[in-house]
């Protein structure tokens, strides 16, 4: 068996591999595209993080100072589709590319060529999109949602550019789904059963259900978009017949379950990391599998509760309402077995659990602003306010982004062989929870006043808190640079030497390799007991 | 690939399948969602063709308000407006209302009406025998026109409706409308 499975994979077992640029372009190997996807969704998230400070600065005083309207809107839009589809999707595929196979005892992911691709054309994707903002006229200025006919009939001509990014984008993230399924299916260690697995590759499991599902959905709007635009159809224009309420249905039917693309991945890094540093196995297993499953399942019905004010009759909104509702039930439970899991454990707060645990506040506060907004004759009043910016803001700042950060400090040491600068991870934690608070938590406030949101100017009862938002805004910028800093560190292998469990309480199969984790592990399938 | 167990294949087939089936799904929702309006009403839309009027009991014990609503959309320089606001019918009675339209501007224009009833449940009863919504109007430069709409409401309309809105907007279609109806102007 053994001597099977290493002629299996004779081709890849040298242990040189190229050396410089053809060692990234050529790679099939797991644990680079992993790197490649982190540091690339790294740097989309410093680049739509500008994009944010522009916005921010724009918004520190009322009245139209440094940029104009027109820019300004292109500015929400690539900031939100840069740090939806370049930042948060990619960190999590990143981090299923290198933490999948380890977790599960397979020697790589099972598509190794396919996942060579899926990277490489995500790059490409994000130079047209940001190439568009340079063009006469702009980029896409309709918001990240392109809603027709602010897409369709007022958009100009860079909109084909949009779509064709959007169209790469969606490819890359359907082949890297259909790679983290295959490899689940059929790639883990004898003995690893479903429910051996850890909460990671679960949930990314399910994640990547969800997005073979709906990105096609998507790829199929920026399709109508294109042809309403440039070739004459009228899927969503009144006056060939079409309905522009149609597009918010189909975008709604892909962007709910997009939401919890964004979100079930953190679920999963969040109880991989409250048990160690608890010291204490994962309360409730079989009930997080189930309640991610449910949410998954729960996100196809719900999409119609972006739009309330749509005008749906009574019986719909409140259809969509207590469906909304009924997802904190499984979500709830996850909360409350992250909070028994704790429940008298052996805590220590290193940098990873710190992390964590700011997530599990912060996120329920986004959870229950959602709440909020799910109650429909309220939503009248929220909708498309800073309100609901605070939200989505919570839940994916302070949610899926803290969680990337947790996984990166948990994981660090077993990438690079060297733990993190305590120094700086400590000023990174604090500075960026401080500072995304005093960013995200005044913008209920002016959003509940009535702030609109997606507008350049503000009437002059809001200055205060727009103020105190921009200057938060600021800091928690400021604040990814020691980040940056910490990631340099760990790159050139500065720092004290990882042990192989490197966390005291750390249970799985990634913990069972050296640290760095060799170029290539599990050639040989571990047996899970 | 020899090296992926050998069912890797079948299930990435599989999953590419679903891909292409949810692709297929997305342009489905097309349909099905014009479908699903017309069966429930819920988006206002009235029929697009002509109905037939059969002389039939006017239920006299019933009078349904109808109000007019009439806009232009952005970009549309026409003047559009209804000469009468709203009108008082019995249910299966027959009605002519008259709606006057002008292009100020000196170039010809064909423009297209698109109704919508509120609430919309009301859609699936009225009944328009003769309306300038069916086909693209054109108007020359200057031109001015009455163009009149004639209409029935169902006798079964729902008792809790007393009354309803018709908005009419009008869309310039001069760049994808057919030559036809530019030459006929």
């Amino acid at each position: 068996m053994s001597t099977a499975a290493e002629h299996l994979h004779h081709d890849e077992h040298h242990d040189h591999k190229p050396s410089g640029i053809k060692r990234w372009l050529y790679t099939t190997n797991h644990k680079d595209i992993g790197t490649l996807y982190l540091w690339f969704a790294f740097i989309m998230f410093l680049i739509g993080g500008a994009m944010a400070m522009v916005i921010r600065a724009e918004l520190f005083q009322p009245g139209l100072q440094l940029v104009d309207p027109n820019f300004f809107n292109q500015m929400t839009t690539v900031h939100g589709l840069i740090m939806v589809f370049g930042a948060v999707m990619p960190a999590f595929t990143g981090l299923a590319n290198w933490m999948v196979p380890l977790m599960i005892g397979a020697p790589d992911m099972a598509l190794p060529r396919m996942n060579n691709w899926s990277f490489w054309i995500l790059p490409f994707a994000f130079l047209i999109l940001l190439s568009s903002l340079f063009l006469e006229g702009g980029g896409p200025n309709f918001g990240w949602t392109f809603y027709a006919p602010l897409s369709t009939t007022y958009s100009n001509d860079s909109t084909a550019l949009f779509v064709f990014s959007v169209h790469i984008m969606g490819i890359s993230s359907i082949m890297g789904a259909i790679n983290v399924i295959v490899t689940i299916f059929n790639m883990r260690a004898p003995g690893m059963t479903w429910m051996k697995m850890p909460l990671f590759v679960w949930t990314w499991l399910i994640t990547a259900f969800l997005l073979i599902a709906v990105m096609p959905v998507l790829a199929g709007a920026v399709t109508m978009v294109l042809t309403d635009k440039f070739f004459g159809t009228s899927f969503f224009d009144a006056a060939g017949g079409g309905d522009p309420v149609l597009f918010q249905h189909i975008f709604w039917f892909f962007g709910h379950p997009e939401v919890y693309i964004m979100i079930l991945p953190a679920f999963g890094i969040i109880s991989q990391i409250v048990p160690t540093f608890s010291r204490k196995p994962l309360f409730g297993y079989a009930s997080m599998v189930y309640a991610t499953a449910s949410i998954a399942l729960l996100s196809f019905i719900v999409w119609a509760h972006h739009m309330f004010t749509t005008g749906m009759p009574v019986a719909a909104e409140l259809f969509f309402m207590f469906a909304t509702m009924l997802i904190s039930v499984p979500t709830g439970v996850k909360v409350f077995n992250w909070v028994a899991t704790m429940w008298r454990g052996a805590i220590t707060f290193e940098i990873p659990m710190l992390f964590s645990l700011a997530f599990i506040v912060l996120f329920t506060i986004g959870g229950f602003s959602g709440l909020m907004l799910a109650i429909t004759p309220v939503d009248f009043q929220y909708h498309d306010t800073y309100f609901v910016v605070a939200h989505f803001h919570y839940v994916l700042v302070t949610g899926a982004v803290f969680s990337i950060m947790a996984a990166v400090y948990y994981w660090l040491p077993k990438w690079c062989g060297k733990m993190y600068d305590l120094g700086l991870a400590k000023w990174h934690f604090w500075c960026s929870l401080i500072s995304v608070n005093v960013l995200f938590f005044p913008m209920h406030f002016v959003g509940l006043a009535g702030m609109p949101r997606r507008i350049p100017d503000y009437a002059l009862q809001f200055a205060d808190f727009n103020k105190w938002i921009s200057i938060g805004g600021f800091a928690f910028g400021l604040s990814q640079l020691i980040f940056l800093a910490l990631l340099i560190k760990a790159c050139r292998k500065q720092g004290e030497a990882a042990t192989d469990r490197v966390w005291e309480g750390a249970e799985g199969l990634e913990w069972e390799i050296p640290s760095p984790a060799p170029y290539h592990t599990f050639e040989t399938p571990p047996v899970v007991k | 690939m020899a090296q992926n167990p050998p069912n890797n294949g079948r299930l990435v087939i599989k999953l590419v399948a679903v891909v292409l089936g949810m692709f297929g799904f997305g342009f489905a929702l097309v349909p099905l969602y014009d479908v699903f309006c017309d069966v429930t009403g819920i988006n206002g839309k009235t029929n697009p063709f002509a109905a037939t009027y059969e002389v039939q009991d006017i239920d006299t014990s019933r009078t349904i308000t109808v109000e007019f609503i009439t806009r232009t959309n952005t970009g549309m320089p026409w003047e559009f407006a209804a000469r009468t606001r709203q009108v008082q019918v019995h249910p299966g009675e027959l009605k002519t209302v008259e709606f006057t339209v002008h292009n100020p501007t000196a170039k010809n224009i064909v423009g297209q009406a698109i109704p919508s009833v509120s609430p919309g449940t009301a859609a699936l009863y009225l009944n328009k025998t003769e309306c300038f919504c069916f086909n693209q109007q054109p108007l020359l430069a200057g031109e001015s026109a009455v163009m009149p709409m004639q209409f029935y409401v169902d006798p079964q309309l729902p008792a809790d409706i007393e009354i309803f809105t018709l908005s009419y907007t009008f869309y310039d279609v001069t760049e994808t409308s057919s030559t036809v109806a530019m030459n006929r102007g």
